[in-house]
């Protein structure tokens, strides 16, 4: 009772709170204010208007033609020999913490910019790391530091005069722990696949990498961001409804391979081949042509199951943002490409990849993709695209996650975090390894009992009668009196309050894998029932396996779910009043159930067998298993277990249990099967002396 | 948004007296079409180069070490069927060359792989029989003249397309990675211990350590058998294990002492090693020799929740996979190690990193893991060891698929087969580029099979009692669940004609194929386009509602068979050898094909598996080999239904018999263990022989069915 404060503590601590932080407030922006009214320069961290206050007066920089550059990029560099990882996790912090060099404009001796300083994209960045978790404005404590150089664009800046602006940063040290942004990297004739700058031990957040110049597990690998992306609505229009089969859209593809193109679209009337619309300006980039016909960019993508995505002068296209942004999935024909954050996401699942020499064969390839791997990587694409690249936010974020990760790799996401989209539907079973557990454990009988001495001492001694009975836990409210001896070890817990889930508590005591809840007065089970249901409970370990099941049925006319206990060919669940479960359940219900439903129970003394049936189900999305026909457990002459002691309002509420459990969970997670479990030669005419279990009762 | 982008735009505007970047500079750029200079048409130059190469780090034209498969001309031979070639034993130093037995064994995996080919010409690969394992020269296994031996090669070709194997480069006391003695060339290197700046990612394969004695084929299963929760054990973090008093890789183990607390964490190291030991000798080594003589190496590993994993001289060591074996969840401690097969192993779910640097964070990075998490990564150890590691086969398959899936234009696996139970090996990416047509993803992806099955018939066998064969049509096409009827008709006389057939009602199509090949049971029809397969044979006589309840089973377990048929193996002890049964028995871990359900996947994977030539009298024993090889579970079986004794097939025919029991053996031969598991469980219909009325059973027929 203690655990749930009342409507009037409730308030006070409200008050308190909201007091909190009225004063926390006040303090904030007296700070707040006190740094942007001093002589402290440049500190855009916090608020849009010191940002604006800010771009009036941002200092001038001259870089002398003497000023010192840095070492050029270490191709050699990786995270554990560039990368300084003391300046990491400073006073405990269990994150990367990244710094802002205030801005500046950096002009040379004519007064000339080395570079356009701010772009909306670079502007954007800054923006989205300082509005992020890991953010500090202290440089001493910082573990990543960011110029407020824009380096995104190498054809808008000097090469050697931003190399000499970045060493002269006060915290350069040869580029240590700096990140560098950078989208298009290189100029002509060569186009480098990486930025051009003397970077020391920097590293690069780059887009268009290849893999020559990519240095794995160092530098993060970008999507070349494209504003154009932007102009897309959310819409997602379904593979079947999109008229053309595969669209090339760039305009900046290699005379060699616009002529393969060429080729191809002739043979093949669904590919759309677009070029640049004749006697239009060489800016306006909305419109794409194919002989007359004029089609509006990008919106065309969204007409295409394919975008082809093609190396341009450089590798790396903004062009394939704008096929993910339009639900297309990339056909990646660019070789040795870096592709956008490639450690961590699995393009596998969400593009194609053709090398350019085998461009020829586009249409075999792409008509190979079978429609459902379609569908999935649509699907899989768009996904991608909203968690990861939709803006220059998501991009920068995701930067940092990665980076993060790399510094507290121990906590580092898997697989399944970057690349599987959340579903409700989708099982992450947490017993996954395939074993049928070994019989040599045992399991634990936990009884929850009730002052039903009596009939607790009989349990008593018919479950020490088990061959597979490792222990027996009694969870009990009141001082026990004599127990009946049995030959194994059987412990009394005492517990405080007077709760359902104390049965499911993960108990020390239980050592065995296997916990059979047992209720004090379930006494009908034979030794051979209880024995075989372990042997099925080994063979499917990560179900609830048991006795007494139910089923639940939706009553189209109350429009609610019904709990069912009459004997159906269905079942659903197996109560916990004689199951055996993986003790890892009695964690999960302690500590991981959702909503408020273990307290409701608690509350309630009612329900929590329907509960962790939908535990189990909702992670697992398999169904509990019933085992032999056994369908009386307390006394020959009762009929049903629950008929008994069921008042009407008893069983009413547990119909009720299973709308308020799925309101919770969102669906109904439960799962109806129609088979249960036997012995192997049950009902066989066969010796009986020859069968391992005799015993089952068949009422 | 847009709003401040504007305010932005008129900032600059009033207070820039430079140009002002226009509001979306960046893209704008990009879409200029650029003068296209020569970069796209010189990308493979630098491989093409005919000048000999003098060192493998000055390849790359950019000083760095990185370059992808994609950038070597593709071979016209790695379109289509991958092929990989091995030299022949054979020429004037045959007999100087006798690679060593660890080596040769790499070799006959790779020549009984369905990649293997004899003819050069059709090799995409080329495997050397030069053993290349071991580089160190003070080793016995080194080959002399290596270069010499290499440039006779006839293909050649500075290494182009040639794989390299290598467990061990450089020597004391520097351990040079790349120490190799010889240079590779263009060669893949498929190398042990790699770092990050040597490793050519997308290009390299990283391989692990592995013993002399490590088994060829079939291997040791993982060591974890039970799953207790909490999975944590006596030790928290446990290491035993060599140091050295100083040189490459020594600073790390030499200061484990000072994290060794004799209590839940056990790191314990001796210098007693080598003939000299007491030369070098430390002010250290006696006290630590005290403690490390009190642990046992293979109790630690049974004991420890967590496995420390330092680098020794070199990065990998034996320990990572005894670790991972034992399902000692490896903690690692050496840095710029490429873990084995990183490129497509997502290590994050099976390993915690550490950081030599920040050597005194370890306990609390280890005990900050929680119990949960501890549960998911000692279970992925298992997954992991089981499916890529376990044997040679499956380091040196895994290896080849690898490589394969990097060659265009061939069929891929993505993250999720590779990560996951049970594995790449057995999910054959020819099969299908959807995981939903495997059987193993489906609940993974929150996904169900198809609600409909396709019921295979095989008929023909010289029982000829046609009414038997109509009345299972009949029943068959009873069911609301099938998509199909396909009989499959063998031997000499031609199938009844088409009047004689009986209509199914509610028309499910009704193929009757005649084939000359009854080998061919389980062959991937293409006829067959639901998931569900129901086997069955002309003599079987199934009910419709045991055909729906199966159905309804198998849709439960469809990674599974799921039949009414079984049988049992056993282990003859006086023959020393398995044996079959078809006793009625408490438990089983066959399902005859006769009347089962299977995964339509399971029909490729057979056919794969057995090639052309099938296994004639072994097919279901062989079905049940391989889905449990899969799965690592027993089949289900259902309810009572027993086979009629038919005359000529019953158990009482030691012709026959004697057949299942060489079956049995030779199937355990060619995968190198035993994968059948039993099951003492039988699944029935929730009212099956319940005393209540018959009338309110959904499956009343099977009340009848059985003894």
């Amino acid at each position: 009772m203690t655990l749930k404060p009342g409507p009037a503590a409730i308030n006070r601590y409200r008050r308190f709170f909201v007091g909190l932080f009225l004063i926390l407030l006040l303090v904030t922006t007296l700070i707040i204010y006190a740094l942007s009214t001093g002589t402290y320069e440049g500190d855009e961290r916090v608020h849009m208007p010191i940002l604006l206050d800010n771009l009036n007066r941002v200092p001038e920089i001259v870089i002398k033609p003497d000023l010192p550059i840095s070492n050029s990029r270490n191709p050699q560099c990786s995270y554990y020999d560039c990368f300084n990882v003391y300046k990491c996790g400073h006073k405990g912090s269990d994150k990367i913490l990244v710094y802002v060099y205030p801005l500046k404009k950096y002009v040379d001796e004519q007064a000339i910019p080395i570079g356009s300083w701010m772009s909306q994209e670079f502007y954007l960045i800054l923006q989205s790391i300082i509005d992020s978790r890991f953010y500090t404005p202290n440089p001493d404590e910082a573990c990543i530091l960011v110029p407020s150089i824009n380096t995104l664009n190498q054809n808008r800046f000097r090469t050697l005069e931003t190399s000499q602006a970045l060493a002269s940063l006060s915290h350069w040290k040869d580029g240590e722990n700096h990140l560098i942004f950078n989208m298009v990297p290189g100029s002509g004739p060569d186009y480098n696949s990486v930025v051009e700058l003397s970077l020391g031990q920097a590293l690069i957040a780059g887009g268009g990498f290849s893999s020559w110049t990519y240095r794995s597990g160092f530098d993060v690998s970008l999507p070349v961001y494209s504003p154009m992306a932007a102009q897309l609505d959310s819409q997602q229009i379904a593979a079947q409804d999109r008229p053309w089969v595969v669209v090339s859209s760039q305009i900046n593809i290699h005379p060699e391979y616009t002529q393969e193109l060429a080729h191809l679209a002739q043979e093949h009337s669904e590919l759309l081949m677009l070029e640049a619309c004749p006697n239009m300006q060489s800016s306006n980039y909305s419109m794409r042509c194919r002989g007359d016909e004029v089609y509006h960019y990008p919106q065309v993508l969204k007409r295409a199951k394919f975008c082809l995505v093609i190396r341009g002068a450089r590798l790396g296209q903004p062009s394939l943002m704008d096929a993910m942004a339009a639900g297309c999935i990339p056909v990646m024909c660019a070789d040795s490409l870096v592709m956008p954050f490639e450690d961590v996401i699995d393009w596998k699942r969400a593009a194609i990849f053709i090398l350019e020499e085998n461009l020829n064969s586009l249409m075999e390839v792409l008509s190979s993709v079978s429609d459902e791997h379609v569908t999935e990587m649509q699907v899989q694409g768009s996904w991608l695209y909203q968690s990861y690249f939709s803006s220059i936010n998501a991009v920068t974020q995701t930067t940092l996650e990665i980076l993060n990760d790399r510094v507290f790799a121990q906590r580092a996401r898997t697989f399944e975090d970057w690349n599987l989209p959340p579903n409700p539907l989708a099982a992450r079973s947490p017993l996954f390894l395939q074993l049928t557990a070994p019989r040599s454990q045992g399991f634990t009988a936990v009884i929850l009992t009730y002052d039903r001495v009596e009939s607790l001492f009989l349990l008593i001694q018919k479950l020490s009668k088990v061959p597979s009975l490792n222990k027996i836990l009694i969870v009990w409210n009141n001082q026990p009196s004599m127990i009946p001896k049995i030959d194994k070890p059987l412990k009394i817990i005492k517990t405080t309050a007077n709760k359902l889930s104390n049965r499911f508590y993960p108990y020390e005591e239980i050592e065995t894998e296997a916990i059979l809840t047992i209720d004090d007065d379930i006494l009908m089970l034979t030794a051979d029932e209880l024995e075989f249901g372990y042997e099925v409970w080994r063979e499917f370990p990560d179900r609830i396996v048991g006795f007494p099941s139910r089923t639940h049925v939706w009553d189209n006319v109350t429009m609610h779910w019904k709990y069912e206990s009459e004997w159906t060919n269905q079942i659903s669940m197996v109560l916990t009043g004689a199951a055996f479960h993986h003790k890892y359940w009695s964690y999960l219900y302690t500590t991981a159930m959702p909503g408020n439903i273990k307290e409701w129970v608690d509350q309630h003394m009612n329900c929590e067998d329907i509960a962790m049936n939908f535990l189990v189900a909702n992670v697992t999305q398999k169904a509990p298993i019933k085992v032999t026909p056994r369908k009386k457990f307390k006394c020959p002459e009762c009929t049903n277990t629950e008929m008994l002691s069921a008042d009407l309002n008893h069983m009413m509420e547990r119909s009720q249990c299973i709308d308020r459990f799925s309101a919770i969970y969102g669906y109904m997670p439960l799962q109806t099967v129609e088979f249960r479990a036997d012995p192997v030669l049950y009902k066989d005419t066969f010796p009986e002396k020859l069968k391992r279990f005799n015993d089952i009762g068949s009422l | 948004m847009a709003e401040l982008i504007v305010t932005l735009t008129n900032l600059l505007k009033a207070n820039n007296h430079w140009k002002l970047p226009r509001l979306s500079e960046l893209g704008a750029l990009l879409f200029v079409v650029t003068r296209l200079d020569t970069d796209v048409t010189q990308p493979n130059t630098s491989f093409e180069s005919p000048q000999p190469q003098v060192e493998y780090s000055r390849i790359n034209p950019d000083g760095g070490m990185r370059y992808k498969e994609s950038d070597k001309p593709p071979h016209i031979k790695c379109h289509g069927d991958f092929k990989v070639f091995v030299y022949p034993q054979i020429g004037p130093d045959a007999s100087l060359l006798i690679p060593s037995p660890l080596y040769q064994k790499m070799l006959n995996v790779i020549k009984e792989s369905r990649y293997y080919t004899q003819d050069p010409s059709e090799g995409c690969l080329f495997v050397l029989a030069i053993d290349t394992l071991d580089r160190d020269p003070l080793s016995a296994d080194y080959v002399h003249h290596i270069t010499t031996h290499i440039q006779k090669l006839p293909y050649w070709n500075s290494g182009m397309n040639h794989v390299i194997f290598n467990l061990y480069s450089g020597t004391w006391p520097d351990y040079f990675e790349e120490g190799l003695d010889f240079n590779p060339g263009l060669a893949i290197l498929v190398k042990a211990s790699m770092s990050v700046t040597n490793f050519r990612s997308g290009f390299d394969v990283s391989i692990p350590l592995f013993h002399k004695n490590h088994p060829e084929r079939g291997g040791v299963p993982g060591l974890v058998t039970v799953n207790n929760f909490p999975g944590t054990k006596k030790y928290l973090l446990a290491f035993k294990g060599k140091r050295y008093t100083h040189g490459i890789g020594s600073e790390t183990r030499n200061a484990l002492f000072h994290l060794h607390n004799g209590q839940d964490i056990v790191l314990v190291t001796t210098c007693r090693h080598g003939k000299y030991w007491k030369h070098s000798k430390d002010e250290r080594c006696d006290v630590d020799n005290a403690e490390y003589d009190k642990y046992d190496y293979n109790m630690l590993l049974e004991n420890s929740t967590f496995c420390l994993i330092p680098r020794g001289r070199r990065l990998g060591s034996f320990r990572f996979l005894e670790a991972l074996q034992a399902g000692c969840i490896p903690v690692l401690l050496s840095n710029k190690w490429v873990l084995p097969f990183a490129q497509v192993i997502d290590w994050n779910k099976a390993v915690i990193w550490a950081d030599e640097r920040l050597l005194f964070q370890i306990p609390n990075v280890v005990r900050s893991v929680d119990f949960a998490r501890v549960l998911a990564l000692k279970q992925q150890t298992q997954v992991l060891w089981e499916s890529y590691f376990s044997s040679i086969e499956k380091i040196v398959l895994t290896t080849l698929e690898i490589i394969r899936e990097r060659l265009p234009l061939e069929p891929r696996r993505d993250g999720l087969i590779w990560n996951s139970a049970p594995g790449a090996l057995v999910a054959l990416p020819q099969f299908s580029d959807s995981n939903l047509h495997y059987p193993f993803y489906l609940t993974m992806l929150g996904a169900h099979s198809d609600p409909q099955f396709t019921a295979v018939i095989y008929a023909g066998r010289g029982n000829r009692n046609m009414a038997v064969l109509f009345q299972l049509v009949r029943n068959v096409a009873h069911s609301r669940f099938v998509a199909m009827i396909l009989v499959v008709w063998s031997g000499d006389t031609p199938p009844p004609a088409k009047p004689r057939w009986p209509v199914p009602p509610g028309n499910p199509p009704l193929v009757v194929l005649h084939s000359d090949n009854s080998s061919k049971r389980f062959h991937p029809h293409s006829l067959i386009r639901t998931h569900a397969v129901l086997s069955l044979d002309e003599d079987c006589l199934l009910t419709t509602d045991e055909v729906n309840f199966a159905f309804h089973v198998w849709r439960s377990f469809p990674e599974r068979l799921v039949g009414y048929l079984s049988r049992s193996h056993y282990w003859d002890a006086r023959k020393g050898q398995w044996g079959y049964t078809s006793k009625w028995t408490n438990q089983y871990s066959m399902v005859l094909t006769g009347a089962t359900f299977y995964h339509r996947y399971y029909g490729f994977l057979y056919s794969h598996w057995v090639g052309p030539e099938g296994l004639p009298g072994c097919e279901d024993i062989a079905l049940n080999f391989l889905v449990s090889h899969a799965t690592r579970r027993p089949p289900v079986k259902l309810a009572q239904h027993k086979q009629p004794a038919a005359p000529g097939a019953g158990w009482s025919d030691s012709v026959q018999f004697a057949q299942r029991h060489a079956c049995l053996n030779t199937l355990v031969t060619m995968l190198g263990y035993m994968p059948l598991v039993h099951s003492s469980v039988r699944l029935d219909p929730v009212l099956y022989k319940d005393p209540v009325s018959n009338l309110r059973k959904k499956y009343r027929q099977m009340e009848l069915a059985g003894s």
